[in-house]
C-alpha cells in the first residue's frame, strides 16, 4: 500500500505493508533509528514521535494510518543546527544514564512544555507517567524539563 | 512485533465502511486496542477497515444534551469546555485514560467497542444514562448504555455494526464525577466510580452511581443509589451507599492476583466516598 508523509520537513513516499508499525518504518525504511522500540506493547514511551505535533507511541500506530501526516522524530527537533531547549537541559542536568528512554523523553518534555509552559514539578511527573526510564530514577529528567517549562513560562 | 497479514481499506464515508466491512474484518478507529492485541496475536482479523479518516465521525455538539461522534478521542473530550459543562465526570474520565500520548489517538467509540472491564469512559456513560448510536448494512438503532455493556468485553454490537456516535442528557445541575484507583503500571482502573448527584437545596433529589474496573462490566448500583436519595448527604447515608455498593456489584466482580475481587470490592465502597467528595466538594 502507497503512503506519503512528510517526516522531519521531508516528504516521503514508501509502498508499505499495511501491517508495518509507524515505528518499523520511521527506523527500517527511512534509517531513522533515533526512535527506539523498548516495550513494543505500548507501554514505555521510548517510540515516541509526534504526529501532526501530538504526541504518539509509534509502536501502535499503523504507517498506513499516519498517510499524509507530518511526523516529527528526535532527528528532527533541533533547528537550524541548534539543539532544541529540551535537548539542551537533558544534557545540562545529565537527564539521562543509558539514554534508551531519551529520545522518547524529549518528544514527550517537548510537547508537554509546548503546551504547557510553567508547568509545575507534580505536572511534569504526572504527565511522564506513560513514559517510563529504567535508569535515572526520574530525578534529573524532571529537573531537565521543570528548567525549560520555567524558561517557557519567563518568556 | 508485528501483527498478522490482514487486507487494510480506508473508508471515507460511514456508507463506505459499511460496505467495505467483511465477515472477518474489524474497523480501526485509533488503533490503541486494537493493535496492541493484534501484535500479541490475541487477535488476527483478515481485514481492517479504516475509520479515522470520517469527517461525520468526529466532533462534540451540544444542543440540550451532548452528542460525541464515534471517533472523537479521550484528549478532544477531556479538553471540551461543552463536555466539562455537561457532564463533568466523562471529562475527568477521559482525562484520566492512560497516558498524553494514548489520550490523543484512543476514540471513545473504540474505548466502548472494545470494552475492556478496566477502562473508564464506560462507567460514567452508564452512571449518566449515555446512549449509544449504531449503524449496520439494516439501518441505524440506539442503545442505552446500560444494555450496550453485556459482560467481558461483550457488547450488543453485532459483527459489521458500527457506532456512530453517543448521546448524554444535559447533567450542568448535577453534580458529577469520576473518580479511579488507577493500576500502577498500566493506570487502567482496578476500581473507578462515577456519581452524578442531583441536589434540590440539602436534599439528593436523585443519584446515579456505576462502578467499573472492579467488575467485568461498568455496573449501575441502585443500592447506593437508594441509599444517597432524599438524603442530605450526611455520613450515615455515605455510610449506607458505600456498603449498598458491594451488593449492588457482587454478582459481576472482576479481579486478578495482585487485586483480588474482595479487596476491589471493598475498594468499591472507598472511592465512592471520594467520588462523592469530589462531585460535592
Ligand atoms: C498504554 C495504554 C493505556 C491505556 N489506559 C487506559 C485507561 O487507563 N483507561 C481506559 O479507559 N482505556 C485505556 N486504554 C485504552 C484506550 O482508551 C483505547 O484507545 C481505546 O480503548 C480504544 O480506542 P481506539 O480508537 O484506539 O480503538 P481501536 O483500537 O481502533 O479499536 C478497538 C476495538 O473497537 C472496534 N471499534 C473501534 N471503533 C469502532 C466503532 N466506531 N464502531 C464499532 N467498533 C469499533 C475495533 O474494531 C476494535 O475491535 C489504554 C491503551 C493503551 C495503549
Ligand atoms: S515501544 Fe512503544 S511504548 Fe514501548
Ligand atoms: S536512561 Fe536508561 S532507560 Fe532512561
Amino acid at each position: 500500500m502507497q503512503v506519503s508523509m512528510t517526516v522531519n520537513g521531508v516528504a516521503h513516499e514508501a509502498d508499505v505493508d499495511p501491517r508495518t508499525l509507524l515505528v518499523h518504518f520511521l527506523r527500517e525504511a527511512l534509517d531513522l533509528t533515533g526512535t527506539k522500540i523498548g516495550c513494543d506493547t505500548s507501554q514505555c514511551g521510548a517510540c515516541t514521535v509526534h504526529l501532526n505535533g501530538k504526541v504518539l507511541k509509534s509502536c501502535t500506530l499503523l504507517a498506513v494510518q499516519a498517510d499524509g501526516c507530518e511526523v516529527t522524530t528526535i532527528e528532527g527537533l533541533a533547528e537550524a543546527g541548534e539543539h532544541h531547549p529540551m535537548q539542551t537541559a537533558f544534557w545540562e542536568n545529565h537527564g539521562l544514564q543509558c539514554g534508551y528512554c531519551t529520545p522518547g523523553m524529549i518528544m514527550a518534555s517537548a510537547a508537554f512544555v509546548r503546551d504547557n509552559p510553567g508547568a509545575s514539578e507534580a505536572e511534569i511527573r504526572h504527565y511522564l507517567e506513560g513514559n517510563i526510564c529504567r535508569c535515572t530514577g526520574y530525578h534529573n529528567i524532571v529537573k531537565a524539563v521543570k528548567q525549560v517549562a520555567d524558561a517557557a513560562a519567563a518568556t | 512485533m508485528w501483527p498478522n497479514e490482514f487486507d487494510y481499506a480506508r473508508a471515507g464515508s460511514v456508507d463506505e465502511a459499511l460496505s467495505l466491512i467483511g465477515d472477518e474484518g474489524k474497523f480501526l478507529a485509533g488503533g490503541h486496542s486494537l493493535l496492541p492485541v493484534m501484535k500479541l496475536r490475541l487477535a488476527a482479523p483478515e481485514q481492517l477497515v479504516d475509520i479515522g479518516g470520517i469527517d461525520s465521525l468526529r466532533g462534540i455538539s451540544a444542543d440540550g444534551g451532548l452528542t460525541i461522534g464515534a471517533t472523537t478521542t479521550h484528549a478532544e473530550i477531556a479538553a471540551s469546555a461543552d463536555v466539562q459543562a455537561m457532564c463533568a465526570g466523562l471529562a475527568s474520565a477521559c482525562g484520566q485514560v492512560g497516558d498524553q500520548a494514548v489520550r490523543n489517538f484512543g476514540t471513545i467509540g473504540g474505548n466502548i467497542a472494545h470494552a475492556d472491564p478496566a477502562s473508564d469512559p464506560p462507567t460514567v456513560l452508564v452512571a449518566c444514562g449515555a446512549t449509544i448510536h449504531i449503524q449496520g448494512a439494516d439501518g441505524s438503532r440506539s442503545v442505552s448504555a446500560q444494555d450496550f455493556f453485556v459482560d467481558l468485553f461483550e457488547t450488543d454490537l453485532e459483527d459489521g455494526e458500527l457506532i456512530t456516535s453517543l448521546s448524554l442528557p444535559n447533567c450542568s445541575d448535577c453534580q458529577c464525577a469520576y473518580v479511579k484507583f488507577p493500576h500502577p503500571a498500566s493506570r487502567y482502573a482496578i476500581v473507578g466510580v462515577a456519581v452524578c448527584l442531583k441536589m434540590d437545596g440539602g436534599t439528593c433529589a436523585q443519584a446515579d452511581i456505576a462502578v467499573g474496573g472492579a467488575t467485568v462490566k461498568a455496573v449501575k448500583c441502585g443500592g447506593a443509589e437508594a441509599a444517597l436519595t432524599g438524603s442530605t448527604l450526611d455520613d450515615a447515608a455515605i455510610s449506607a451507599a458505600a456498603e449498598a455498593v458491594k451488593a449492588d456489584i457482587g454478582d459481576w466482580l472482576a479481579g486478578d492476583i495482585a487485586y483480588p475481587e474482595s479487596y476491589r470490592q471493598q475498594m468499591a465502597g472507598v472511592f465512592l466516598r471520594r467520588a462523592i467528595a469530589a462531585a460535592t466538594g
